[in-house]
């Protein structure tokens, strides 16, 4: 396939990236020799092969039901840029 | 008694019990402000720490922390202007053990930013240099912890590896650099690149150093749940056990087409040296190593788009200027705050798992690891380590990749295997090619990391590569 400025544009809307009109072009271009790169993995045979997601095979593990942090309100608060009454603050959403 | 900080950990411990806690962390922290050409931190850390027992295995001993590690109450910015005014409310596990064993972080070292890249080029405060060579990349991610240690600031330095972040730096500077087993050390509160890759290490004079932070920093933590319950090893009893029999597979693909002659002639001058002191050489093949650049390129990315989706402008990191809705909020603080090679990636990892393209690339990168790992473990039916070149060339001239992501991409040709399949591996100096440091790449099975460990100490007692110094300087 080829990558195309139709596919970029999808990507950043899914990414919440805004891209400026110019850098479309060279971003366009370089995405798609990296997935020329990548494409080796399209002529490999690897239709038996059961997919790896962790290198260790892990299992989820299971934690007793328990508050084990104190509250941390203020301490989290504090990294926000903009808060009030502490809230974390966002523009107006619903009209 | 400040030479002791030239002479490795041993020497460290034992000044600072003779002449104070605090002479060694003044030094180094006097050398850091000396080597400012090398840009390779990006803070001091100035925090009054507690004491702690002067028996503790590394009282008094000054080291770095790489950039993306969190520091409680000192700010930590991944080299990103996302998180130029972030200040953790919480230490990391390595920070803290390192703490508890009595070690002053003396500040936070330069990287790539996110740990995203080969050269430490990509920092959002700029590149950090090669005291080899000034013009020169000190290699990347994790640059400024190794320029810090072979500059001679500090004894050794915390550093990341999800692609080879440890090794090729560790590689162009002519340091030692582990990365341990995924799992063997915890992950609590480095920050995130790409979770099934990422995994703390160490860099630091030899490998004897590294079994001593190793000893340390290793262990179950259960604010990890990728943490591995394994009794951690008495890494520095272990470092004389002998070479005599040890079987070193020589990995055909690790010395392919993009190798320079004189790194090549270096290793096989290492590898023949391990021959001389009784290891004995086994050719392998890794049939499909020439995956694992593709694999790496997707799954890295992949993992980074979903962590880095994280940064929305609301809860901590930039926020633009006078958002006009909350789109426009999320979408113009993340272009704001990441760089081009963030952004890039983040993209790259959100095609690779969006709808209609997911199979034939995430899914595909997933097989393809599992092929890689199975090679590994192929290998490891035949031989105790694997050995080749930690990097394709020497430390490359800045600016010269800066432009060409597939030329950046080479340089981890050798390394990214490793992360794939969450094996323990090490680079350690075994020559210079042109004045500038060549790395030996070793790599273990899994949690084999007193064997890696031992075999990288017996060569460094042989030869005295890991004692070069760059130039003349101070």
């Amino acid at each position: 396939m080829s990558f195309d400025a139709d596919h970029l544009r999808r990507c950043a809307r899914l990414a919440r990236l805004a891209l400026a009109d110019d850098e479309i072009a060279p971003l366009e271009r370089e995405i798609a020799r990296m997935l020329d790169l990548v494409g080796e993995l399209h002529h490999a045979a690897l239709d038996a092969v059961e997919p790896m997601a962790h290198p260790l095979g892990l299992t989820l593990v299971p934690r007793p039901d328990a508050v084990t942090e104190g509250d941390a309100h203020e301490a989290l608060l504090a990294l926000a840029p903009e808060t009030r009454l502490g809230l974390y603050l966002v523009p107006k959403v619903i009209e | 008694m400040s030479d002791a900080l030239d002479q490795g950990l041993r020497a460290c411990v034992k000044a600072a019990r003779e002449d104070g806690q605090d002479v060694l962390a003044a030094e180094a922290r006097r050398r850091a402000a000396a080597h400012g050409d090398l840009n390779a931190f990006i803070g001091l850390d100035t925090r009054t720490r507690a004491r702690a027992a002067g028996a503790a295995p590394l009282s008094g001993v000054p080291f770095a922390q790489k950039d993306n590690f969190c520091t409680a109450g000192l700010r930590t910015t991944c080299a990103s202007r996302m998180l130029g005014g972030f200040v953790p409310p919480y230490e990391s596990a390595v920070g803290e053990r390192l703490s508890a064993a009595g070690a002053v972080s003396i500040g936070k070292t330069n990287l790539d930013e996110f740990a995203m890249g080969s050269s430490n080029e990509t920092s959002h405060y700029g590149p950090v240099r090669n005291p080899w060579d000034l013009t020169r990349v000190p290699g990347g991610s994790s640059g400024g912890s190794a320029a810090a240690v072979a500059a001679g600031i500090v004894p050794f330095a915390t550093g990341s590896d999800t692609g080879g972040s440890v090794r090729q730096p560790a590689a162009f500077c002519g340091v030692t650099g582990l990365k341990p087993t995924y799992g063997r050390v915890s992950r609590w509160g480095l920050i995130a690149y790409a979770s099934s890759l990422d995994c703390p290490g160490v860099l630091a004079r030899s490998a004897e150093d590294c079994a001593r932070v190793l000893g340390v920093i290793a262990g179950h933590d259960p604010r990890d749940a990728t943490s591995a319950a394994r009794p951690v090893e008495d890494y520095l009893a272990a470092l004389d056990a002998p070479l005599a029999g040890l079987r070193i597979g020589v990995a055909r693909p690790y010395f392919g087409a993009g190798v320079q002659a004189g790194v090549g002639a270096a290793v096989q001058a290492a590898l023949a040296e391990y021959e001389r002191l009784g290891a004995r050489l086994v050719e392998i093949d890794l049939p499909h190593a020439h995956l694992a650049i593709p694999a790496y390129y997707v799954i890295a990315p992949a993992e980074a788009s979903s962590n880095l989706a994280r940064y929305d402008g609301v809860r901590f990191g930039h926020r633009c200027a006078h958002p006009r809705s909350l789109e426009d909020l999320y979408t113009r603080s993340r272009a704001e705050g990441f760089g081009a090679e963030v952004r890039r990636r983040i993209l790259i990892g959100t095609f690779a798992l969006s709808a209609g393209y997911y199979d034939a690339y995430y899914l595909s990168a997933q097989k393809a690891r599992r092929l890689i790992a199975s090679d590994f473990d192929a290998a490891f039916a035949q031989v105790d380590l694997i050995a080749g070149p930690t990097a394709p060339t020497t430390a490359f001239a800045l600016g010269e990749k800066r432009a060409d992501p597939l030329a950046m991409a080479a340089a981890d040709v050798n390394t990214v295997a490793v992360n794939l399949a969450g094996l323990p591996a090490l680079s350690i100096p075994a020559g210079l090619h042109a004045g500038l440091p060549v790395g030996l790449q070793l790599i273990a099975p899994a949690f084999a990391e007193a064997r890696l460990l031992a075999a990288a100490h017996r060569f460094q007692q042989a030869t005295d590569w890991h004692r070069r110094r760059p130039g003349d300087r101070p």
